[in-house]
């Protein structure tokens, strides 16, 4: 019998803070959330997005701002580019992020469902290939030589260049749920299948390659970015350039670095025209994604491309 | 005339008492296998939640920025989330078990559908996601709303609660129900007023498993297209929302390392909210215990 006092007790206690929590919200400055969602059901012009889980922290941040200075949000998913751009062709959302180009067969289906879209270029991400810092041996690698690792062809690091140690190559990389995974696969791999230990969780990619000398690694440049202490990030030759270039703000943005990729966000062109908050949306994103893009550790673009594909919105 | 040989027992009694602390041993060791990984993750997520477990946290909607996320869209969305699902799953469920064992004929169809229903259970969530992807969220034009989550969610978790209310149902004696038809009652007469009170603590032990594991659900969310950033809360049942698991799913890919922190704020969260829904489905198998 006590029991089930206590019990209730807790309960109502518990409803108690419930109901707190969402009274104190309501006079709370960042309770705007009532009055937005009326606006944007006034107007109709509701902003959905969705797609790749690398433009996301870019696109969530301008989300933010957006929201502060226009009191009305978006609303974004974090499926992936492939299945985001399943959504974008089903015609339920406005914009699609990206973090690789669309592919033919995408083009195909959104030509087949009379989708008409506009290519955005929100930021830079530079593909970094790293080892941890206690290796002190590996200063730079050719595509060749990440081939011949990531083929599984190179077992030993003296298999790779001969100046190398004899030491077994522990070779990890994300799992295929991941843009990043494709575009390695495209860029150096010739589209081979990447062999190695492939991980889902990126972080994991990195705690791996930092905990062990002889094991490589490659993720995006924000999670170089983020344990830049305990990494070594390794200079990459291109396949028709004459030096290793390290990854940096500068090289990533010129696109000397070899693995660069841009991120994309592919916005509806019937959205654009016909919903004006969108529009403002898609203006503000231009407006401040490179702002956003730092933040979040990835690259700029230049500073006049952003205007460019500003006087690009109709 | 001896009719135990005490030499022959002293001589065996040794190694089967040492057989037999063995065996006790070892299933405790069974026993806390399970039970240190626990404590020990729990202990571990509560040591890096802990400081971040603030009131802001709790008031402010997700963010990339580590020191101004916060978590509550994913905590209205997910008892939003919850309060399409529960009553959906546990009428169909119930309802289903019920139609199974009181009214269903013996027959092969019957045993059939009892059979797949178990099979059901098994079927990984993503299915489930893609399920609910092709008829709530498209089909009926529910888009990534409250109601076509819930509705995913809750045929998901329906199979738990059918076999466990089945069981619990089957274990009504008979002679109850024998004495309810005695006394001149009807077939839902005998089931709500005899049967249904009897197996509800069996029957809310299902519902417990079953909402637990739809609270942490990640996967069928993903498909359905559930956002991760989304500065609102839901006003209807028709509007789109956020959950827990993916916000904590979100964090931790995140490369900064503030988020790994605020995944185990997360976390933290996630379980108190199911102990909350768990204590309540207790407090009601305890009024309803022990009633024969």
């Amino acid at each position: 019998m006590k029991k089930s006092m206590f019990l209730s007790a807790l309960l109502m206690g518990i409803m108690f803070i419930l109901a707190a929590c969402g009274g104190g919200n309501a006079s709370d400055p960042t309770g705007e959330e009532d009055s937005s969602g009326e606006a944007s059901g006034e107007t109709g012009g509701s902003i959905v997005g969705d797609g790749s889980s690398t433009v996301f922290p870019i696109m969530e941040i301008i989300n933010e701002e957006f929201n502060a200075e226009h009191d009305m949000a978006a609303e974004i998913g974090v499926s992936g580019t492939g299945a985001g751009f399943e959504r974008f062709t089903a015609g339920e959302t406005d914009f699609q992020n990206a973090s690789r180009d669309i592919k033919e067969e995408e083009v195909a289906a959104l030509e087949e469902a009379g989708i008409e879209y506009t290519e955005f270029l929100v930021g830079t991400d530079g593909l970094t290939v790293a080892v941890s810092q206690e290796n002190d041996f590996v200063d730079s690698l050719t595509f060749d030589e990440l081939y011949s690792i990531y083929s599984g062809e190179a077992e030993s690091w003296s298999d790779v260049r001969d100046d190398f140690p004899d030491e077994p190559i522990k070779a990890y990389g994300p799992d295929q749920s991941h843009g990043t995974h494709d575009f390695f696969k495209e860029e150096v791999m010739n589209d081979e299948d990447v062999q190695g230990e492939l991980i889902q969780d990126t972080n994991q990619v990195v705690s791996s390659v930092t905990s062990d000398p002889n094991s490589i690694g490659f993720f995006g440049y924000s999670f170089y970015l983020n344990n830049e202490d305990a990494l070594k990030a390794v200079p990459v030759q291109g396949p028709d350039s004459e030096e290793a270039i390290e990854p940096t703000d500068e090289t990533v943005q010129s696109y000397d670095y070899p693995l660069s990729r841009p991120l994309y966000v592919y916005a509806k062109n019937e959205s654009l025209e016909n919903n004006e908050d969108f529009r403002t949306f898609m203006e503000f994103t231009l407006e401040n994604a490179a702002s956003a893009a730092e933040e979040t550790g990835y690259v700029a673009l230049p500073e006049e491309d952003y205007q460019e594909q500003i006087d690009q919105l109709p | 005339m001896q009719l135990v040989d005490k030499d022959q027992v002293s001589k065996s009694l040794g190694g089967r008492l040492f057989f037999n602390k063995f065996m006790k041993v070892l299933f405790l060791l069974c026993t806390m296998v399970g039970l240190v990984v626990l404590v020990t993750l729990i202990v571990d997520t509560v040591l890096d939640g802990w400081d971040h477990l603030t009131w802001d946290f709790l008031t402010s909607f997700s963010s990339s920025r580590p020191e101004s996320a916060g978590i509550y869209g994913a905590i209205i969305g997910s008892i939003w989330l919850m309060a399409v699902t529960a009553p959906v799953a546990i009428i169909l469920s119930v309802g289903t078990a019920l139609y199974l064992e009181e009214y269903a004929p013996k027959n092969k169809i019957t045993n059939f559908i009892t059979v797949n229903i178990s099979n059901l259970a098994g079927v990984p969530s993503v299915v489930f996601g893609l399920l609910g992807l092709t008829i709530f969220v498209r089909q009926l034009s529910l888009g990534n709303s409250v109601m076509a989550a819930g509705l995913t969610l809750a045929l998901m978790i329906m199979p738990v609660i059918v076999v466990a209310s089945q069981e619990a149902i089957r274990a009504v004696p008979g002679s109850v129900r024998e004495a309810s038809t005695g006394m001149g009652a009807t077939k839902w007469q005998t089931v709500s007023r005899i049967i249904l009170p009897a197996a509800i603590p069996g029957i809310i032990t299902g519902i417990i498993l079953a909402l637990s594991r739809a609270i942490g659900e990640t996967a069928p969310l993903v498909v359905i297209g559930v956002p991760v950033s989304l500065l609102v809360t839901p006003n209807s049942v028709f509007d789109t929302f956020q959950a827990l698991p993916m916000q904590i799913y979100n964090w931790v890919k995140m490369p900064q390392e503030e988020f790994q922190y605020l995944t185990a704020a997360g976390i933290i969260i996630l379980l108190l909210i199911l102990f909350l829904m768990n204590s309540v489905a207790i407090f009601i198998r305890n009024k309803y215990s022990k009633r024969f």
